[in-house]
Formats: structure tokens, C-alpha cells, sequence
């Protein structure tokens, strides 16, 4: 079992100071990721689970407490250790897509695989998410469920070790919102990468191996599906 | 304070770095147009104070000789008002401790002890007492110049006498506020000077008892001088007289106008160039903070604030920062205006400097600035204030892209992505970037235009120095003089070589236009004196007819193979009728050139020579200086050398403090054009430099997708200012040319990378400090954000 972790969190707490108010986001939080596994962060507003995920890919810094990835110390890294972490380690997938708007869809991916150390084909990316037919398209030409694909193709395509999605679905209406968490899917089962989703949607905890509740900064509770659902078979 | 006017300070405050760097464009605009305009406007108060309270004359004349009682027929012309005859003669100086030839212009001061017209403004010491044949007033200029004061003595060689004078004041006159000896390129302050003496004592010495030799004359209001030029040449012509001429052919009055005219003109070019690039970046801020508070906008209109009170509070943000800039630029004209009021008091001798700023001149900067600037931003300006509400509250449609031209030709694929994305944001808003690379070229140029001058005057200084003249020492006698007299000098231990000439006074004419000047007679094959051609080739002068300096030919409608009028202004008075042969390059003065024994034919005189050129030993200058001073027959000498350095030391303080200021403005634009296209990008695009910092890219990679499309766009403002700065000083040369001198339009390539330096240097500023940003994006916060 041991081997096979690959995030390691203990104590973690994140304060962040607004003016005059501290605002705990993080009280104590320990938790471990497996290879392979999809997990779903779930929680309301507030809870933490943006932090946590931040903080998992090298955006933020933790306040005090432990994560290490694959054994090594990633609170204790620096800007430039951090930097290389995102580039050759994590992908991400944001809520508002974060696509680059003056390039094509194959551009967003090559964008990632032109500094990645064993990248997939962009094209091959694509047409996992199933966006062959959309490469020359600019951002402001694809549809937001066709921004997502593509940003999903993009965080896949440098062969991450982990995905990070953070409100992957929260600006797409329910049916797009499938299609998305379909290309998740397909990439967690297809290539096996460890795949953290956020949500406040507890709809699509369904499709996950595991489900981690989060509340007030600290887990509340953590669920095993025993049988994972299809995203065709969620609705919201 | 009303919550609007709140906001429009919190806003100003917090775009205080682009406002800070729009207000120094404006500064510098408006501080060069107060410092040339306030210069010009107080040089010329100074000018026509004294002018009109030490009574400059409106006509002079010379002539050889003519008898006190002319003065009565004179001044019954109709229009005369004051006259005065005077006895004016060169001289000789011999000074203790300064070896080289000095020559100086003495003029009378009238028996009564003051003279009428042309009177002097003494500064230290006393007016020469005219019973005393050995008391002199010097200028005040070759006094500092020879550190002379009241008391000390100097040597002066009065037609053929050696004669001890006494400095008993030193004196600035109306008359010689530049003292140029004729044909001099500057004021030469150590070499020539200016010295008055009692009427009696000069009459005495040169033969001019109850005689005159010079006329200085006002007239009444409103009489035209032409007219009384033609009535005074008629009767000085039986006297010898040289032709007449008003203030406007005066030399020192000439070179004043001349620098007028060029302050006028730069006051003219640069600041336009400032102002238009002030707008411009004002336009650019605007419209930026109009649409990014396209919700404020639409939230205070649903309040019920009217289109014009939300137009008016961007309208207040405009005058906000013009007026901080207007006023800004009012204190540094100031202050830089009394600097460059200084350097003109060293150079023109005025008595004072009525240094001032017209509240004109202030008023109108403001009004040029903020027109400029509302017209910049009136289309900003408009599309907020009529924003309807609803539409307001929805975000702009995001942005659009597409391939570039470029990458279509094929090169696309030679791209990286931070490449593309670089060429794609250029590509994209293509008068922006237009615009950008225009504001960054005219810094370049403004820069070149600047400071070409020293570039052209190097050029100017080689051509008439170096290639034409290549005599070490120019000798000139008192009056015609047979050849013969050359042998004298060829005879001087030292003298290497003589060559002879002729000058002789002219009004050259053809139709119904003149020009008054004097035509230079050589000899053939000549080694020391190059005529050059409009190639700057030497020239062979044809044996018969004229050759005429290209300008003068312009001046008078002339071309080769065509007939102009001479009418000599000195012994037979001969008019002739002389075939125009040929076109030379000069960029001092206006000259025409023909064969020795040619001029001497039409003069109907014998071998007669005016002066000679002489190469010599260096070893023995000295003592041939010492020799000529004793030669009654030499006029005075003029050393090559000499003439440089003393034309450089006049000008460098000049070129310096231009160069200086010139530097310093176009920085400013520079800076300013790339900071603050560098901060509205960075707002603009700060979310996809994050997204690219979230996706691995390092600081230094963003910093150079980001500052690779400022630097791409300053590479090409450097071409375009390059060309730019080319056509500038094409037009300043132009613009600035007379028959005193014509600028050549040269620019070295020093120049150039000097003011690509400047530009580049400016822009690597403002990129480090928006790069200091960059490495403080956001990176978690922008990831939340919607569009």
C-alpha cells in the first residue's frame, strides 16, 4: 500500500490574513492519495477544499503542516522547486477554463507539451476528450463545455501524475457538465492518473472511488463507493 | 467632496504609475514649449529694449570718404530722422602674452562724449573723454575674453602707427550684440573685438578731419527702408560709398533673427511631438478604464446619474492629470528656460536678460494640452457616457484572435507558443501596436533630431575647414594691393607657401532680384583653396565667368548658362554683365567665385590681390604673427586652426545642455509610451500570464511572452525612428537654412545608436518595474475569477 501513495497531508492548516481578519481555512487536515485513484473533495463554500487543492499543486503554501509528494517535501519547496512541480507533475483544470484566448484549441495543449518532459501528441489529447474536429479553433469559437475539453486535454497532455480539477463542471449547464466529467473519467480509467475533483455538487460524488467530505476546514468524513457510477448515469 | 469626485481621486490613485508617466510626457511637452517660446519671447523684449533705449540705428552705410557737410543733405531727406557720421576703421591689436593676430573694428564716439545713435551701455569704467587720442571703450566680450579691466593697456597698429591705448571702460552696444568679424562663422571674442575712441583722435589718425567714413541714421515712423536706401546710395556714390543696407542685413541683427527663428521652429516640432504622444497615451488610459468600469458606469446610471455627470467625472479625470502636467511642465520651463537664458547671455552680449514668462504663453500651453488631450480621448469619453445601463452590466465579449499574416506565409510552424501568442496580441490590435511603435519611434527621433546638429556642424566644420580651405593662416591687407606684396610675404622665414586672392565687394543681380556679397577671386590650380562641387568634388574653375555658392544661385533664380548683373561696390563702381558657369557647395555664407586675372579684367585693374593664403612652419607662427602685426600693408590674419576650436568652445555648452534636455524628453516619451502600454496589457492579460505560471511556466518565460511583444515592438520603432529622425532633420536643416549658413542634413552613426540607447535603455526601465510585477501575479486568486 505504501507505494502506492502518492500525496501524504498531516496537520495542515492554512490561515490567510484579510486586513485585519484571519480567516482559517485549514484547520489540521491529514489525509493520503492513492495512485490511480479519482477522488471527489466534497464540501459548501468556504470549506477549504479550494485551499487544499492549491495547496496540493504547488499554487499555495501551507501555514504549517506537511504534504509530500511522493516522498518529497512540498511545503518545505521553493518558488523555483514549486514551479518545476506544476510543470512536470500536476495538471489542472479550473472552473473558468483558463484557456490562452489568442491560441487555437492545439495550440492550449501544445502550449503545456512544448515545456512538458514526455508529452502526449496534442492531437492525441484532443481526440481523448473527444475535440478532433475543433483543433484550429480559438477559445471565443468553442462552446464552455468545448473550453473544458480542451483544458482537461491540455492539464492530461504532458502524462501528469495527478490531476487537479478544481469546479470542473461549476460554469457548464448539466448536460455539458457530463460530457467534461466523461473526459475525466476516460483519462483516469485510460491512463490511470490520480484524479482529485472539487465540487459542492454532491451529485457527482457518485463517479468517484473515494469521497472526501470537507467542512470548516477540517474532513469530515471520508466515503468508499463500492461501485463507481458512469457520469452518463449523473444528473444535476 | 461628492462620492464621485471620491472615486475620481481613489481612481487617479490607483493608475498613479501610468498617470505619474502620462504627466511627464505632458511636463516635457509643455517645459519644451515654455522653454523655447519664453526664451524667444525674452530674448526678443531684451533685443527691442535695447534697441529702443540705446537708439539702434534702421540704416548704415560706409563709404571712403566723405566731407562732414554731407551729413546736412542727409538729413534733409525726406523720412531721416537722427544721423550720425562716424569714422570707423580695423586695426591691428598687438597684445601682451596672446602671439596671435588680433584684429578690431574701432568706431567714433562724437566730441559731445556720448554717441546718439548705436549707443553704448558702458559696464565698468567711463566713457572714453574725446580730447584724449588714447583712451578706448572695448566690448565687454574681448575684454572677458583677454581678462581685460579698466586700466590695463593694449597695442593697436592705427594706419601704420603703433600706438599705446588705454582701456578706460569696458561697453555692450546694440550694434554688436554678436560680434562676428565678416566671414567668420562665430563670434570669436579673443581674436576680434570692438573698440570706440574719440571722433577727433581716429579722424586725426586716419585722415578724416571734418571727413566721415560711416553713416548710421533713424528713420521716422512708418518710412520705408528701401526707399531711403536708394536716396542715401545716390548721393554716397561720388564719396565711395559700399551701399547702404537696413537692420535686416545688419550682421549682428541678422544672426539674432536667425537664432529667433530657429527657437521658434523648435518650439514649433518639439513640443507638437510631445503633446500628439500625451494624448495619444491618454487616449490609450481611458478607453482602458472606461471598460474595465463598464459596471460602475452601468450601476451609477441605474442610481439615475445622467450621461453627462458620468461623462463629466472621466472628462474631471482627464483635467486632472493634464493640469498636473501643465503646471509641472510651467515650473521645469521655468527653471530650464533661466538655464538656457544663461547660456544665451554668455553667447549674445545683451546688458541684461529680461527673462519672463508671459502668462500668454502659459495659457496658451494649457489650452494646446488639454485640446490635445480631450481630442484624444473624446471617443473614450463618449462611448461612456452614453453606455446604456443593461448593456453596461454584461462583460465585454472576450477577446478575439486569429492567425496572423505571418504565420499563414509559413512561417507558423518555425513558432513556439509563447512566439505565436506574442505576434497574435500585436496582430490583433494592430493600431494599438501601430500606435505604440509610433510613440516609441518619435522618442528615437526626437533624440536623433536633437542632437544631429553636432553631426552636422562637424560636417559643415570638415567641409569648409578641411576640404576647402586647407591654408594654415588666411592674411588680408588694408586695401588692393599688387601682387607684388605676396613676394613680401613669401619672403617671411616660415612660410611654406602663398597663394593670392582677390575679394571683391558686389550686389550681384538678375531680374529683379539682388544680393549683396562679395566675389572671390583665385588663381588657377590653386593647392590651398578647393572650390567643390555640389558633390562635394573640387571643382576646376573656368578661366572667364562666374561660379556662384548653389544657395546664392537659389536665392537669386540663376543657373549656369545664364547672364547676372555685378555692380561693384568699391573702386571703378564697374557694372558688368557675367556669365554664370558653374555651381559650388558652401555651407557658410554666400560667395561668388571667379578666376583671379577674370575679376581682375572686369575690375579693370592690374595684378591686384586683396589678401593670400600661407601654409607654415608651426615652429615659426609666432614670429610671422609678430611680423604681420609690423606690416603696414596686412590688415590682419586669421588662423585656421584657431577658427575651429573657438567655433567648438562657443558651441559646446549649447550642444551639451541641448543634448542633455533632448536626452531627458525622449526618455520620458520612450518610458512613457512603453509603460504604460506595458500596464494595460499586464491588467488586460494578467489572467492568462497566471494561467500560464499555474501551468509550469516559469517567471522568467512569462516575463518573456509578455515583455517579448513590448520588445518586439521597440525593435521595430528603432527602424521607424531611425527613418522618422531622418525626415526630422531633414525638415529642421530646411527650415533653418539662410544665407548666413545651411545645415546640413547629416547624421553620423553615433547618433543613431545614441538615440537607440536612449529609447532602448527607457524601455528596459519601464519593463523591469511591470516586471517586478509579474513576479507577483496572483496566481490563486486569478484562477477564480471569471473573465
Amino acid at each position: 500500500m505504501e507505494d502506492r501513495v502518492v500525496f501524504e497531508v498531516s496537520g495542515l492548516t492554512k490561515i490567510y490574513e484579510m486586513g485585519e481578519v484571519k480567516v482559517h481555512a485549514l484547520r489540521g487536515v491529514d489525509l493520503e492519495l492513492f495512485r490511480g485513484e479519482l477522488v471527489v473533495l466534497l464540501g459548501p463554500s468556504g470549506s477549504g477544499k479550494s485551499t487544499l487543492l492549491n495547496i496540493l499543486g504547488g499554487l499555495d503554501t501551507a501555514t504549517s503542516g506537511r504534504v509530500t509528494y511522493l516522498g518529497k517535501d512540498l511545503t518545505r519547496a521553493n518558488e523555483r522547486e514549486l514551479t518545476e512541480y506544476r510543470r512536470f507533475h500536476v495538471g489542472f483544470v479550473f472552473q473558468f477554463y483558463n484557456l490562452i484566448p489568442s491560441l487555437s484549441a492545439l495550440e492550449n495543449v501544445a502550449v503545456v507539451t512544448e515545456i512538458a518532459k514526455e508529452p502526449m501528441n496534442p492531437q492525441d489529447a484532443l481526440a481523448l476528450v473527444g475535440l478532433s474536429e475543433r483543433l484550429d479553433h480559438f477559445p471565443s469559437q468553442l462552446s464552455g463545455g468545448e473550453q473544458q475539453r480542451v483544458a482537461i486535454a491540455r492539464a492530461i497532455a504532458k502524462n501528469p501524475a495527478v490531476l487537479l480539477c478544481d469546479e470542473p463542471t461549476g460554469a457548464l449547464d448539466s448536460a455539458t457538465g457530463v460530457t467534461v466529467l466523461e473526459a475525466l473519467e476516460r483519462v483516469n480509467r485510460e491512463l490511470g492518473t490520480t484524479t482529485s475533483i472539487i465540487t459542492h455538487n454532491m451529485d457527482i460524488a457518485g463517479m468517484a472511488d473515494r469521497v472526501i467530505h470537507l467542512s470548516n476546514g477540517l474532513i469530515s468524513g471520508i466515503d468508499t463507493n463500492a461501485v463507481k457510477k458512469s457520469p452518463k448515469d449523473l444528473h444535476w | 467632496m461628492n462620492a464621485l469626485n471620491l472615486k475620481l481621486w481613489r481612481d487617479l490613485w490607483r493608475m498613479k504609475g501610468q498617470a505619474l508617466a502620462i504627466v511627464l510626457v505632458i511636463v516635457s511637452g509643455v517645459s519644451a514649449f515654455v522653454l523655447l517660446i519664453s526664451n524667444m519671447n525674452s530674448l526678443i523684449i531684451t533685443r527691442d529694449t535695447f534697441y529702443r533705449e540705446y537708439e539702434f540705428a534702421d540704416v548704415f552705410a560706409s563709404l571712403k570718404r566723405a566731407p562732414e557737410s554731407l551729413k546736412q543733405r542727409i538729413r534733409e531727406i525726406a523720412g531721416v530722422d537722427k544721423v550720425e557720421t562716424r569714422v570707423v576703421a580695423d586695426v591691428k591689436l598687438d597684445i601682451e602674452d596672446f602671439p596671435e593676430p588680433v584684429t578690431a573694428k574701432l568706431v567714433s564716439v562724437p566730441e559731445t562724449g556720448e554717441p546718439l545713435l548705436n549707443r553704448l551701455y558702458i559696464r565698468r569704467g567711463r566713457m572714453v573723454d574725446p580730447s584724449k587720442d588714447d583712451e578706448v571703450v572695448v566690448s565687454e566680450a574681448f575684454a572677458e575674453a583677454h581678462g581685460f579691466k579698466p586700466g590695463d593697456s593694449l597695442g593697436a597698429v592705427i594706419h601704420g602707427r603703433w600706438k599705446r591705448l588705454f582701456i578706460v571702460g569696458t561697453a555692450l552696444s546694440p550694434e554688436f550684440i554678436i560680434q562676428s568679424r565678416p566671414g567668420a562663422l562665430m563670434p570669436d571674442y579673443k581674436r576680434y573685438g570692438i573698440l570706440w575712441m574719440g571722433r577727433e583722435a581716429l579722424g586725426t589718425a586716419y585722415d578724416m578731419k571734418g571727413a566721415f567714413n560711416d553713416l548710421v541714421l533713424t528713420l521716422a515712423p512708418g518710412v520705408k527702408v528701401e526707399d531711403i536706401v536708394v536716396r542715401i546710395d545716390m548721393i554716397l556714390d561720388s564719396y565711395g560709398g559700399f551701399g547702404a543696407y537696413g537692420r535686416k542685413d545688419q550682421i549682428s541683427n541678422r544672426f539674432l533673427t536667425e537664432e529667433f527663428r530657429q527657437l521658434r521652429r523648435s518650439a514649433e516640432i518639439f513640443p507638437t511631438i510631445f503633446i500628439a504622444v500625451a494624448a495619444f497615451l491618454l487616449n490609450v488610459v481611458v478607453s482602458r478604464t472606461v471598460s474595465l468600469q463598464r459596471e460602475q458606469i452601468a450601476v451609477l446610471k441605474a442610481f439615475g446619474y445622467s450621461n453627462r455627470a458620468v461623462g463629466m467625472h472621466y472628462i474631471k479625470l482627464v483635467l486632472l492629470i493634464v493640469l498636473i502636467g501643465v503646471a509641472g511642465g510651467l515650473g521645469v520651463g521655468v527653471w530650464l528656460g533661466r538655464g538656457l537664458g544663461r547660456i544665451y547671455m554668455e553667447f549674445y552680449h545683451f546688458p541684461y536678460l529680461m527673462y519672463e514668462l508671459q502668462p500668454s504663453v502659459a495659457i496658451t500651453a494649457g489650452f494646446i494640452t488639454l485640446g490635445a488631450a480631450l481630442a484624444g480621448t473624446l471617443y473614450s469619453l463618449r462611448k461612456a457616457a452614453i453606455l446604456p445601463p443593461a448593456e453596461a452590466m454584461r462583460p465585454e465579449p472576450p477577446a478575439r484572435y486569429k492567425v496572423t499574416t505571418i504565420e499563414r506565409l509559413g512561417l507558423g510552424r518555425l513558432l513556439s507558443q509563447p512566439a505565436r501568442i506574442i505576434l497574435r496580441n500585436i496582430g490583433r490590435r494592430p493600431f494599438k501596436s501601430l500606435f505604440t511603435v509610433t510613440g516609441i519611434a518619435l522618442s528615437c527621433a526626437i533624440m536623433i533630431g536633437g542632437t544631429f546638429s553636432r553631426d552636422a556642424v562637424d560636417f559643415m566644420v570638415n567641409v569648409q575647414f578641411r576640404l576647402s580651405q586647407r591654408e594654415d593662416m588666411t592674411v588680408t591687407f588694408v586695401e588692393p594691393t599688387s601682387k607684388k606684396a605676396a613676394y613680401e610675404l613669401r619672403g617671411l622665414r616660415g612660410v611654406e607657401h602663398a597663394e593670392v586672392f582677390r575679394s571683391v565687394p558686389a550686389r550681384l543681380r538678375f531680374g529683379h532680384r539682388s544680393y549683396r556679397t562679395s566675389i572671390h577671386g583665385i588663381e588657377p590650380g590653386s593647392t590651398l583653396s578647393f572650390l567643390l562641387d555640389t558633390h562635394l568634388k573640387p571643382l576646376e574653375l573656368p578661366p572667364e565667368g562666374i561660379v556662384l555658392n548653389d544657395y546664392l544661385g537659389m536665392i537669386l533664380g540663376v543657373r549656369p548658362g545664364e547672364r547676372l548683373t555685378v555692380e561693384v561696390l568699391e573702386g571703378n563702381r564697374a557694372v558688368r554683365q557675367v556669365p554664370v558657369v558653374g555651381q559650388v557647395k558652401q555651407y557658410i555664407g554666400l560667395q561668388g567665385y571667379m578666376d583671379l586675372s577674370a575679376l581682375n579684367r572686369m575690375m579693370r585693374e592690374g595684378n591686384a590681390i586683396s589678401g593670400a593664403y600661407l601654409t607654415v612652419d608651426a615652429a615659426h607662427r609666432n614670429e610671422i604673427y609678430r611680423k604681420l602685426v609690423e606690416m603696414p600693408r596686412v590688415m590682419g590674419a586669421v588662423v585656421r586652426k584657431e577658427e575651429i576650436r573657438n567655433f567648438y568652445e562657443t558651441q559646446m555648452e549649447y550642444f551639451l545642455f541641448f543634448t542633455f534636455v533632448t536626452m531627458i524628453l525622449a526618455g520620458v516619451i520612450a518610458f512613457g509610451v512603453v509603460y504604460n502600454s506595458a500596464r494595460i496589457a499586464l491588467a488586460e492579460r494578467s489572467r492568462e500570464l497566471a494561467s500560464l505560471r499555474v501551468l509550469g511556466y516559469t517567471r522568467a518565460e512569462i516575463s518573456y511572452i509578455f515583455l517579448g511583444e513590448l520588445g518586439l515592438l521597440t525593435l521595430f520603432a528603432i527602424p521607424t525612428g531611425f527613418a522618422l529622425g531622418t525626415g526630422l532633420c531633414e525638415y529642421i536643416a530646411r527650415a533653418l537654412s539662410s544665407d548666413l549658413f545651411r545645415i546640413p542634413s547629416v547624421i553620423e552613426p553615433a547618433t543613431y545608436s545614441l538615440a537607440a540607447t536612449v529609447v532602448v535603455v527607457s524601455a528596459c526601465l519601464s519593463g523591469l518595474i511591470v516586471r517586478h510585477r509579474l513576479d507577483h501575479l496572483d496566481l490563486v486568486g486569478v484562477l477564480k475569477a471569471k473573465e
